[in-house]
C-alpha cells in the first residue's frame, strides 16, 4: 500500500513538473497569441472605415491588375502558341490556342531564313557598341551640367532639349553626307561617332537621367573631397560614377533595347552589309520565299521568326528587369 | 598692358588654396572638358545638319560624281509636298489621328495602372515586371507584325460594324474610335515607361497630406482629385512630352519611312525629303505645344482657386 502511495506521489510530482515546464508555458503562449489576435482585431475594429480597406476592394484591384496583365501578355502567348502549329492548324478555325501536335519545323525554317547564327552576333554587337558609348558620353555632359557652374549652362540645357525634339529625319540627310565625306558611312564607325559624341538615339533622355543622379551627390561630399586635394576627374571617378551606377545600368539597357529594335537608322548609317535580326525580319517573307521556292509563308513561321528575333531581348530583360525598374525609380525624372 | 595681362591671367588662375573649396575659375574649363565630346558632336551631327537641311529644303539637291549640286528652287519643294503628294498628306492625317488617340489614352492608362500598382502591398514587383515587359519589343518591327496579324486588339474587334454609328456621328470621331479599338493592346504596350514614371512620382507623395485630408473628412475620390492629380501635374506634362516625342520618332512611323524612302526616290531626292522632314517637324511642334497647353491648363486654374 505504501509502495503504491509512493508511486502515485512520484507520478504526481512528475506530472506537476511536466505541467510546470511544458504545459503552462504553452498555454501562456497560446493565450498571448490569442491576446495579440484580439488586440489586432480590436485595433482593426476601432480604426475608422476609410482607413482600412475592405478585402473586397483589394481583391477587385488585384483582379483588375490580373486582367490588364493578361492583355499585356496575350500577344506573347499567341505568338508562342502559333509558332508551334503546323500549316493545317493555322488555317483551321477550330484550333484556337493549343496546337494539335507540336511542330519544331517552324523554328528550323525561321532560323534558316533569318540567318540566325550570323545575324544574332551582328545585332548584339551593333547594339552593344553604341549603348556602351552612350553611357560614357551622356554621363560626361550630365556631370558637367550638374556639378559645375559656368555661363551658358541654360543655353546648353536648351540645346539638349532641342536634340530631343528634332526628329532624326531632319538631321539624317546632311549627317549621311558628312559621314560619307569622312568615309565612315556603312561601317560601325558611324554609330561610334554619333553615340560617342552624345548624338545617338534619344541621348537627351539619358543625359536627363544622369543629370538627376549626379544632382543627388551632396555638395559637402564634393567639397571635402576637394579639400583632400582631389581634382574634378578624381571626384567624377570616385564619387560620381559609383553614385550613378543605376543610371549607367538603365542607360545601357534602354539604349541597347532601342538600338536593337532600330531599323531605319541602321539601314541608312550601316548600309546593307551589316544586317540585324530586326532588319531581316522586315524582309522575312521574301527571304523565305527565295529559300523555299514554291512554299507559301504561313503565320506559324512568321511567329517563330519574330519570337527568335526578340529572344535575346527577353533573356536580357528577365535577367536585368530589376535594374530597369530601380533605375527609373531612383532617377527622379519625376521632376525635383 | 596691365589689362591684357589680367585678361590672360583669368584663364590661368593661381593654384587654389587648400582651404578654398570654390575653384570657381577652374570650373568653366573643367565643365568645358567634360562637355567637349557632346559639344563637338552637337556642332557636327546636330547643329550643322539642322542648318544644312534647312538650306537643302529650299534647293534641288542632286548627288553627282563631283559632289553635291544645289540649285535654288525657293518654296517649290514645300508647295509640291503639300499640294502634289497625296501620300504625304494622307500619312500626316493618320499621324495626327493616332496622336489624338494615343497620347490621352496612354496618359490615362498609365496613370490608372500606376494608381492600382501603388495601392497593393504584395506582388507589386511581379506586376511591374509584367507591365514593363512590352518595352523590349514596342520599339521594333515585331509590333507591326502584331498589328498586321490582328493580335493587337480584342478578339473579334475586326468584325465590329461601324456603319450604324457613322450615320449619327461625324466620320472623324468614328475614325478615332476605330483607331482606338484596333490598336488598343498596342496603346497599352506603349505605356510601360510612363507607368513606371508615374509610380515613382506617386511613391514620393507626402503621406501626411492624405492623413490631414482624411481627418478633415475627405473621401478617397476627393483626395485623388484634390491632392494626387495636382501634385502629379508636372509628371503628367513630362510624360506627355515624352509620349509625343517617342511616338513621333518611332522608327516604323509611316511618315518616317516615307521620308527616308523619298531620299533616294527618282524625281524627289534630298531637297524634297528635307522639306517633308521640316513640315513634319513643324506639325510635331504644334502637336506638342497643343498637348502641353491642354495639360498645363489645370495647373493655372488651381492656382487661381488658391488665391
Amino acid at each position: 500500500m505504501k509502495k503504491i502511495m509512493l508511486k502515485l506521489q512520484e507520478a504526481a510530482q512528475v506530472s506537476r513538473k511536466w505541467l510546470k515546464t511544458k504545459m503552462f508555458p504553452a498555454i501562456k503562449k497560446a493565450a498571448q497569441k490569442m491576446g495579440f489576435a484580439c488586440k489586432k482585431a480590436f485595433v482593426w475594429f476601432i480604426t475608422p472605415t476609410n482607413e482600412r480597406r475592405a478585402p473586397a476592394a483589394t481583391t477587385a484591384i488585384i483582379a483588375l491588375l490580373i486582367l490588364f496583365g493578361f492583355i499585356y501578355v496575350y500577344p506573347f502567348l499567341y505568338m508562342i502558341a502559333y509558332s508551334f502549329m503546323d500549316e493545317n492548324d493555322v488555317v483551321n478555325p477550330l484550333v484556337k490556342f493549343i496546337p494539335t501536335h507540336l511542330v519544331i519545323d517552324n523554328y528550323v525554317a525561321a532560323i534558316k531564313t533569318l540567318n540566325y547564327n550570323k545575324n544574332l552576333w551582328l545585332s548584339l554587337g551593333i547594339s552593344f557598341v553604341p549603348s556602351a558609348l552612350q553611357c560614357v558620353s551622356c554621363s560626361l555632359i550630365a556631370y558637367a551640367l550638374s556639378r559645375f557652374h559656368f555661363p551658358g549652362k541654360k543655353v546648353l540645357v536648351a540645346l539638349i532639349l532641342l536634340t530631343f525634339i528634332v526628329p532624326a529625319q531632319i538631321t539624317m540627310i546632311p549627317t549621311v553626307i558628312t559621314l560619307t565625306k569622312i568615309k565612315i558611312i556603312d561601317t560601325l564607325w558611324s554609330y561610334v561617332a554619333l553615340a560617342g559624341s552624345g548624338q545617338g538615339l534619344r541621348s537627351a533622355i539619358f543625359i536627363l537621367i544622369f543629370y538627376q543622379f549626379f544632382n543627388q551627390i551632396p555638395k559637402s561630399v564634393e567639397e571635402s573631397a576637394k579639400i583632400d586635394g582631389a581634382n574634378p576627374f578624381v571626384i567624377f571617378f570616385k564619387i560620381g560614377i559609383p553614385t550613378a551606377r543605376p543610371a549607367y545600368l538603365l542607360t545601357f539597357l534602354l539604349s541597347f533595347v532601342w538600338y536593337y529594335n532600330e531599323t531605319t537608322l541602321t539601314t541608312i548609317y550601316l548600309g546593307n552589309d551589316l544586317t540585324t535580326l530586326v532588319s531581316q525580319l522586315l524582309v522575312f517573307k521574301s527571304t523565305y520565299e527565295t529559300l523555299y521556292t514554291g512554299k507559301n509563308i504561313n503565320e506559324a513561321v512568321y511567329m517563330a521568326g519574330s519570337l527568335m528575333t526578340i529572344l535575346p531581348l527577353v533573356v536580357i530583360y528577365f535577367i536585368s528587369q530589376r535594374f530597369f525598374v530601380e533605375g527609373i525609380d531612383k532617377a527622379g525624372i519625376t521632376g525635383e | 598692358m596691365k589689362k591684357i595681362n589680367s585678361f590672360f591671367l583669368r584663364f590661368f588662375p593661381k593654384k587654389a588654396k587648400k582651404n578654398d573649396p570654390g575653384h570657381e575659375r577652374n570650373d568653366f574649363w573643367f565643365a568645358m572638358l567634360f562637355s567637349a565630346p557632346w559639344l563637338i558632336g552637337f556642332l557636327v551631327f546636330s547643329l550643322y545638319p539642322i542648318i544644312q537641311s534647312f538650306i537643302f529644303s529650299f534647293n534641288n539637291v542632286s548627288v553627282t560624281a563631283k559632289g553635291i549640286v544645289q540649285t535654288g528652287t525657293g518654296w517649290a519643294n514645300f508647295s509640291s509636298v503639300l499640294t502634289a503628294d497625296p501620300d504625304f498628306i494622307e500619312d500626316l492625317q493618320t499621324y495626327l489621328q493616332e496622336m489624338l488617340v494615343y497620347v490621352p489614352v496612354i496618359i490615362v492608362v498609365s496613370l490608372c495602372l500606376a494608381l492600382l500598382l501603388n495601392s497593393i502591398k504584395h506582388g507589386k514587383g511581379f506586376f511591374r515586371t509584367l507591365f514593363f515587359l512590352p518595352v523590349i519589343i514596342s520599339s521594333g518591327p515585331v509590333i507591326t507584325l502584331f498589328i498586321d496579324q490582328g493580335v493587337a486588339t480584342f478578339p473579334g474587334a475586326a468584325s465590329i460594324d461601324y456603319s450604324t454609328l457613322s450615320q449619327s456621328v461625324p466620320a472623324f470621331f468614328v475614325g478615332l474610335l476605330k483607331t482606338l479599338i484596333t490598336n488598343f493592346v498596342v496603346i497599352l504596350w506603349f505605356s510601360g515607361i510612363q507607368t513606371l514614371i508615374f509610380l515613382a512620382g506617386l511613391q514620393k507623395l507626402d503621406k501626411s497630406m492624405y492623413e490631414a485630408a482624411k481627418i478633415d473628412g475627405a473621401s478617397g475620390w476627393e483626395c485623388f482629385w484634390k491632392i494626387t492629380l495636382p501634385a502629379l501635374n508636372p509628371i503628367i506634362v513630362i510624360n506627355v512630352i515624352f509620349t509625343v516625342v517617342i511616338q513621333s520618332t518611332f522608327t516604323l512611323n509611316p511618315l518616317i519611312s516615307k521620308i527616308s524612302g523619298d531620299m533616294y526616290a527618282v524625281g524627289k531626292g534630298y531637297g524634297y525629303a528635307c522639306a517633308e522632314a521640316w513640315i513634319y517637324f513643324l506639325v510635331l511642334l504644334v502637336v506638342l505645344a497643343l498637348f502641353v497647353l491642354i495639360f498645363r491648363k489645370k495647373n493655372r486654374k488651381r492656382s487661381y482657386q488658391e488665391r
